[in-house]
């Protein structure tokens, strides 16, 4: 039995840094009847491995479609997309991905959605075990193991749904406006405990979202987008100590960077 | 009758307004959409049963309508008791119980899996659902006279007439319940590693079940429905040919009990699945 839990722990636990993103070139038009509509016109960004980078933009830059092209739920129209060399294709479990809408199993109870992934993959139940407990217990959820996900609150559902992802042990974490249906003092928890589990994975992470305070709270590096058609405006290095405590919202450079980034928007949006 | 049953309880503010001295103002029992509470509920559910039975009993015992067209309800009732004391009445039971499980049982056999695919690909869908909706505004009572050439009038025939009054409309309606299931769901499996074989087999098949039950409960009304139809034309044994051959003798008792069994089989039948639904699918 613990012979069998170490192995399992060494099997989740990465140790040399994967998960580089490379998107090159990246097209997209959307096609509705006689309109057509450029979601995204020729995007260049890498992310390294281990890295937290934020896509920050309006509604309709296309921030959305672009992650969903990563995550091979959406195929572009140019330009190509890989992950450690390997082209985009499909979805795949080396991309897990995190939603904005609720999208656990509601059949499932908390532990067996996190299993799912390992499940599929025919993990042994031992191992499973162990995977789901030390998700379980890194997004504090040990104790709501065996509930329902409508039994639970929205902030605890999309702590499950990043547990889940994790547990399949993927290169790479894309995270779809995660929070943006929390109420804003759960949202700042989360965005905490995200930062947490990040720490301990230091698993590559792109995150989407158009709230500013939340891309400098939590990235390394901001890429911001403008829409019509989507493409990228500027990228900023996020230059805040790495250990980020709420102080850190009332750090000079935090808002600093908040100011040029609210004032960049806002010129964008007119 | 507790008054707090009809009227949503607000007894501070109410007990408030009226101790200042200003209008209390009571909220009106009948509310848009608004819940009540279970008691109500049920009371009012009798009262509209004992409704029924007020306007039966006056249009009976007044000889406001002529005994032959209307039985009295005590006369329904001991000829109910009369004929479930007989054998020959539970084997029509039975035999009308038999022909509706087989035949709903092979149409959902056939129609589940046909819908589910049609459900879940498009190109499935074209194939599957344009004849069947062609095929579905044929009244299936208008295949009797084929089913009777092709099956003769056995037990076949019966079956297969409930068979395709139910079969063309389940395999439409299991693909629309294919379709309500969350596409966000089925990504969400491919993003964790689910090959599309697997999200049929992890995701659809388990979020369309609660879904596809409520689907089957109202199938099986239908069912019922086309059974009668069966029976009343070709047929020397179960509940429709029980009703058939009181009407001859003109014994509109005996053609009440068997509405009325054929209605207490139904509620008994859909509280079946009513319970399996809640049982089976707590989560949802």
């Amino acid at each position: 039995m613990n012979e069998a839990t170490s192995e399992a722990m060494k099997e989740v636990t990465k140790t040399s840094a994967v998960g580089a993103i490379s998107i090159r070139g990246i097209g997209k038009t959307f096609k509705t009847g006689k309109t057509t509509f450029r979601a995204l016109e020729n995007i260049d960004l890498e992310v390294g491995a281990n890295e937290f980078v934020t896509i920050l933009g309006p509604s309709g830059c296309g921030k959305s479609t672009l992650l969903r092209i990563v995550a091979g739920l959406e195929e572009s129209n140019e330009g190509v997309a890989d992950v450690d060399g390997d082209t985009i294709v499909g979805p795949g479990a080396d991309r897990g991905m995190v939603f904005q809408g609720y999208t656990l199993f509601p059949w499932l109870t908390v532990r067996q959605n996190i299993e799912y992934g390992p499940k599929l993959k025919g993990v042994s139940i031992l191992e499973r075990r162990a995977i789901s407990n030390r998700y379980l217990r890194i997004t504090r959820l040990e104790e709501f193991a065996s509930r329902f996900p409508k039994q639970l609150s929205g902030g605890m559902k999309q702590r499950v749904a990043i547990a889940r992802a994790l547990a399949n042990g993927p290169k790479v974490l894309l995270l779809d406006e995660p929070f943006g249906a929390l109420d804003a003092q759960t949202k700042l928890e989360m965005q905490e405990a995200l930062l947490d589990v990040w720490e301990k994975e230091k698993t590559t992470v792109l995150f989407i979202t158009h709230d500013i305070d939340e891309a400098i709270f939590l990235s390394q590096r901001i890429v911001v987008m403008a829409a019509g058609p989507g493409r990228i405006l500027k990228e900023f290095p996020v230059t805040l100590p790495a250990e980020r405590t709420p102080e850190v919202r009332e750090h000079p450079e935090f808002l600093k960077l908040r100011r040029e980034l609210a004032g960049l928007l806002r010129h964008k949006e007119l | 009758m507790s008054k707090s049953m009809w009227t949503l309880e607000l007894p501070t503010a109410a007990a408030k307004a009226q101790a200042v001295g200003t209008k209390a103002r009571k909220r009106h029992a009948m509310q848009i959409f608004e819940d009540i509470p279970k008691r109500g509920f049920g009371i009012t559910a009798t009262v509209s049963f004992l409704v029924m039975l007020a306007i039966w009993s006056i249009l009976s015992y007044g000889q406001l309508v002529n005994p032959i067209f209307l039985p009295t309800p005590d006369k329904v009732l001991v000829s109910l008791i009369d004929q479930l004391s007989t054998s020959l009445y539970w084997h029509h039971i039975g035999i009308s119980i038999f022909r509706v499980s087989s035949g709903f049982v092979l149409a959902c056999i056939l129609a589940i899996p046909i819908g589910l695919f049609a459900g879940t690909y498009r190109y499935a869908e074209a194939f599957v659902e344009p004849p069947m909706e062609f095929i579905r505004y044929m009244p299936a009572v208008a295949f009797i006279p084929l089913i009777m050439v092709w099956a003769g009038i056995g037990e076949w025939a019966k079956i297969l007439l409930i068979f395709t009054g139910c079969f063309f409309q389940l395999v439409l309606m299991v693909a629309a319940d294919t379709r309500l299931v969350s596409k966000d769901l089925v990504q969400a499996s491919f993003t964790l590693g689910a090959s599309r074989w697997q999200a049929i087999q992890t995701v659809i098949i388990p979020a369309v079940q609660p879904r596809l039950l409520n689907t089957l409960r109202l199938m099986l009304g239908w069912a019922w429905t086309y059974l009668l139809v069966a029976e009343l034309v070709a047929a020397n044994s179960g509940l429709g040919y029980a009703i058939m051959k009181a009407q001859r003798f003109l014994n509109t008792e005996q053609i009440f009990v068997g509405i009325i069994v054929i209605g207490l089989l139904g509620l008994i039948s859909d509280r079946i699945f009513a319970f399996l639904n809640r049982r089976l699918y707590p989560w949802a």
